[in-house]
């Protein structure tokens, strides 16, 4: 089938992100051209004020250069201006004559700065503040000029002052209302911030109105007159008093606006269902949204759309409003004024310079604006956003988030945002000791911003990477507006290669590559054998794609899979023997305590996986325990490995006076069926004999719970980092189709998972609608799935067995020197 | 006095892989590149002592198995970010045979 084509019109923030979107969902289905009216790449906007303020270059803030329009195969027409939309000839031209065709139209042209209209208004010098051109109006004015006059003292308009003030002019802000930012704060917070930014050198002129601008002898603007008659110099004046939708190429073309392109819950345009608006032009149930979070929302659910996959609404947004001036801290969101029917909790330390004021309705939260402290400025947002009943959490609200956590216990939000309340001595990076306060030193003096190169300068979350959430959250508390979240998906592997982890796979699977070097020399990797991040992951894929065919190999195996043992923080290595269901008998005790004693095992544990654990093990005796061991009938548990560890059981109907299925049973023969079988990440599978659930079927990969008619079974949970609770999949009927299925979803998640992602991560990339059409609705593709995992396990050995009686048990033995 | 000695065959160490070779003031990792060349460390990462033999090697550059620094084998250095140094011990391979200098 031809590609379709789409075509975006406007290379800002909003549109390019439906792009990214899209390319991510379906990056086959269409042929993407872009129109721009500007002459770069797109860039983020949000980052024109530190670059106004000399704290960014212009080159930091480009998110897709034109590399990126090249690789993925977009046509891109920078500095054309589309003038009209022929929607019948279903094409589009720009001002110079370029034209393209299209079956999908995306609008995304932005806003234009609202400009005063008072005489004067098209002198040189007067501008608006919206783009890098505007930005190098101001940089390069300051260098030569003094007198600086904003109009409206809003977000834009203070940032753009700060700025000017910082590249030394005289700048004044003229504003209409009483207060400044009137739309985000009250006048408390106003003052405190007034008071503030005049201590930086900024001059107001409160509820004063523009009446003309007027020019000096060279024909620039020389000076701005109020209503009143007063004049005061102006060498710029930027007009910074609202922004409006530009609609005006929609509306020529006779799609319906009403302050901005109506669009419905699919952001598709109310006119004509093949076109499509998002960003600052888009009017939503009357809404034209103003900053990056809901405009990021609409891409989302219009590359949804545009996918085909057709689920998603919008259903609008909440914001919340931070000030980007270093050095002040302002937050504002929901119904900061309260009226009728609200409450407000009210904090005001006038010399300490800290003011708060939550919003209440009905015991939940709907606004709060705060001035000076705002640590738990996005706390307050998300309990505003999820408008749940406050409870006792009320007494605490104002003491923030860490105060009202440690005094309720966890209240549902642990972790969610509690970055931005840790002191800076707490420790983030447990693996490599790295702190807080080093962290955000690190951002702010070597100006980090994102998750690598933070890994890269401070080592946290560069290990086992459970801490990169709260890296994260640090990064998004420590930069504001300017933080952007990393998209996973699309990330090559590691340095050493372009490619992302699905494209290996593919080209592994397509191609028939059956070695690291084939894979290497194929996909043209950099580096001449790879790293320590790529090596396992290829030998992963290799092995999971072809069984039996693939060479394994050891030297591209984490240590642990390497040893078959887990290594210790002082280089010795633990032994876990497999207790099938968490089963045992004396005999087998009797080896485990055997072995204990005599290769003086340091410490015996009982771990939460039901089995044993013989810790602080050198690694020359490992053989000799493993000999000794697989002598009693005992086999590894592989609790070293991206593979299959435990199936844990409660006692079941066997016992139990409650049980109503025989889970030890069921999960004997589960785990037997999935011995030694590889995977993406480690996998853990419980069976519960009733829904009183005491094997915590709910935390696992793989959990099954008995009822009357047979078994329900979950899947893709997580105990770990992030506890995630398991989806429910579907009912089986014995235990043969609770095997047959949950053999095929792991299958599945083994032939298409990505290294390292669990099956809670696979599941949500994937989505959970797509493996049950593959598992549960295909019952054909379910079988075949099955058997291929027996296919692959069939005739694993026990690498216990495999290492004592072949050749590699010489490397677990060190060279001793003779004299 | 420091003198060459005969330590393994070449084929005792795995290539991309190393072994660790017993000595009284402290274990020394032996490691095998992909072209066959040997070089030789003290086994213990200036982080927190991880044991350098056991972490994977890649291009002329071990990853110690416990934190991940990445080493250089020639020289026992640390790779930027990180900064310390495990020590170097001359190493040469003469006639499929492992030599080390102590
Ligand atoms: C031994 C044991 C703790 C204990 O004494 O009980 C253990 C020990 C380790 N766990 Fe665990 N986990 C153990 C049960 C668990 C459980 C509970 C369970 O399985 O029911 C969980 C939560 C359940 C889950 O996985 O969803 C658990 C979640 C983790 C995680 C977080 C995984 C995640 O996806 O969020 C890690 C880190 C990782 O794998 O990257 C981890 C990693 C580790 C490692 C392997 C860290 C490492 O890489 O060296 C620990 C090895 C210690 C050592 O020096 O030998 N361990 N670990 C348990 C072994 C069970 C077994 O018999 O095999
Ligand atoms: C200085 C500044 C600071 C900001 N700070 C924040 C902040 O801290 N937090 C926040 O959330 N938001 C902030 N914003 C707002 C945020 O940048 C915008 O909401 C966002 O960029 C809007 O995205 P968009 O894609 O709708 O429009 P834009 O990013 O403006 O993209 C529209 C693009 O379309 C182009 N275009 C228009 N018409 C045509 C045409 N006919 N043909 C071809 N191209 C056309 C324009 O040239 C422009 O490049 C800030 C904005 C500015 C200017
Ligand atoms: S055993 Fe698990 S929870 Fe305990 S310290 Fe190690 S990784 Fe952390
Ligand atoms: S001990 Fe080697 S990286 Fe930590």
């Amino acid at each position: 089938m031809a590609k379709q084509k789409l075509v975006l019109i406007g290379n800002g923030m909003a549109g390019v992100r439906t792009l990214e979107e899209v390319l991510k969902l379906a990056p086959e289905q269409y042929d993407i051209t872009v129109f721009g009216a500007e002459p770069h790449g797109n860039y983020n906007r949000i980052l024109l004020s530190p670059v106004l303020a000399g704290e960014m270059q212009v080159q930091d803030i480009i998110l897709n250069d034109l590399d990126w329009y090249a690789e993925h195969g977009i046509t891109l027409h920078v500095g054309k201006r589309v003038t009209q939309i022929d929607r019948i000839g279903r094409k589009v031209i720009a001002a110079d004559g370029t034209s393209a065709e299209y079956d999908r139209l995306l609008i995304a042209t932005g806003s234009q700065p609202f400009i005063l209209p008072v005489p004067g208004k098209d002198l040189p010098g007067v501008i608006g503040y919206r783009d890098i051109a505007d930005t190098q109006v101001m940089i390069d004015t300051a260098a030569s000029k003094q007198h600086a006059v904003v109009i409206g003292a809003g977000l834009l308009g203070l940032e753009a002052a700060n700025g000017l003030i910082l590249r030394g002019m005289d700048v004044t802000v003229v504003h209409l209302g009483e207060w400044i930012m009137e739309r985000q704060l009250d006048k408390t917070a106003a003052d405190m911030l007034q008071a503030s930014l005049e201590a930086k050198g900024m001059k107001f002129r409160l509820a004063h109105q523009t009446a003309e601008l007027l020019p000096a002898a060279d024909g620039r603007v020389g000076a701005v007159k109020f209503k009143n008659g007063e004049e005061i110099p102006a060498d710029l004046v930027v007009m910074a008093a609202g922004i409006r939708p530009d609609t005006a190429l929609a509306e020529a073309a006779g799609l319906h606006c009403n302050r901005g392109i109506v669009v419905s819950d699919t952001l598709q345009t109310i006119t004509d269902p093949r076109i499509y608006a998002v960003g600052e032009c888009a009017a939503h149930r009357g809404i034209a949204y103003g900053l990056v979070a809901p405009l990021f929302d609409q891409a989302k659910v219009c590359a949804n759309h545009l996918a085909q996959m057709g689920i998603a609404r919008y259903q609008g947004s909440v914001t919340s409003t931070k000030l980007k001036v270093t050095g002040i801290d302002v937050f504002s969101a929901g119904d900061f004024m309260g009226g009728e029917g609200t409450e407000a909790i009210l904090l005001h330390d006038r010399s300490g310079g800290v003011y708060k004021k939550l919003v209440l309705k009905d015991n939940t939260l709907v606004g709060a604006v705060m001035y000076g402290d705002t640590v738990d400025g996005s706390w307050y947002f998300q309990l505003l956003r999820e408008g749940k009943d406050l409870g006792e959490l009320r007494d605490h609200l104002m003491f923030g988030q860490s105060y009202a956590s440690s005094h309720l216990g966890d209240t549902g939000h642990a972790g969610a945002s509690s970055a931005a309340s840790l002191p800076d001595s707490a420790q983030v990076c447990g693996c490599n000791g790295v702190c807080k306060g080093s962290i955000v030193k690190a951002i702010q003096e070597k100006g980090l911003f994102t998750l690598d190169e933070v890994k890269k300068h401070t080592k946290a979350a560069s290990s086992c990477g459970s801490c990169s959430g709260l890296v994260e959250q640090i990064l998004a508390s420590t930069l504001g507006g300017a933080y952007q979240a990393v998209d996973t998906t699309k990330k090559a592997i590691c340095g050493c290669t372009d490619h992302n982890h699905g494209e290996v796979r593919q080209a592994i699977r397509e191609q028939k590559l059956l070695s690291i070097p084939q894979v290497m020399a194929t996909l043209e990797w950099k580096t001449p054998n790879g790293c320590a991040t790529c090596r396992p992951a290829l030998n992963y894929y290799l092995v999971s794609t072809w069984p039996h065919e693939a060479q394994d190999d050891p030297q591209s195996r984490f240590i642990n899979e390497r040893a078959h043992a887990n290594i210790q923080k002082d280089g010795t290595y633990s032994v876990v023997p497999r207790m099938w269901g968490g089963l045992t008998t004396p005999a087998e005790l009797r080896a485990i305590a055997d072995a204990a004693e005599k290769y003086q095992v340091p410490t015996v544990k009982v771990t939460g996986g039901q089995r044993i654990d013989l810790l602080g093990v050198k690694k020359e005796d490992l053989p000799k325990m493993w000999e000794d061991l697989n002598a009693a009938g005992m086999v590894s548990g592989h609790a070293y490995g991206k593979s299959i560890r435990t199936v844990k059981t409660c006692v079941g109907a066997e016992h139990c006076r409650f049980g109503t299925q025989r889970s030890m049973d069921l999960g004997v023969k589960l785990e037997k069926m999935l011995f030694a079988m590889w995977s993406p990440h480690k996998v853990k599978l419980a069976v519960s004999g009733c829904p009183r659930n005491c094997a915590e079927s709910g935390i696992k990969d793989v959990g099954i719970i008995g009822v009357d008619a047979g078994y329900e079974i979950y899947v893709a949970g997580n105990g770990g980092i992030k506890t995630e609770v398991a989806h429910f999949f579907c009912k089986a009927k014995d235990d043969a189709e609770v095997m047959e299925i949950s053999g095929a979803f792991l299958q599945l998640y083994r032939e298409e998972g990505w290294y390292l992602e669990r099956t809670v991560h696979y599941v949500s990339r994937v989505g959970l609608d797509y493996v049950k059409a593959q598992v549960v609705d295909d019952q054909e593709n379910r079988k075949a799935l099955h058997e291929r995992l027996l296919y692959a396990l069939q005739g694993e050995p026990d690498p216990w067995a495999e290492i004592t009686q072949g050749p590699r048990r010489k490397e677990f033995i060190p060279i001793t020197l003779v004299a | 006095m420091s003198q060459w000695k005969a330590i393994c065959r070449l084929d005792d160490i795995p290539r991309l892989g190393a072994q660790v070779v017993a000595h009284p003031e402290g274990d020394i990792a032996l490691f095998r590149t992909a072209d066959d060349w040997v070089f030789a460390l003290r086994d213990k990462c200036p982080h927190k002592g991880g044991p350098l033999s056991q972490g994977i090697v890649h291009g002329e550059r071990v990853t110690c198995p416990l934190h991940g620094w990445n080493l250089a084998l020639e020289t026992g250095e640390a790779c930027a970010p990180d900064v310390g140094c495990a020590k170097k011990f001359p190493a040469r391979v003469e006639g499929g045979v492992v030599l080390l200098e102590l």
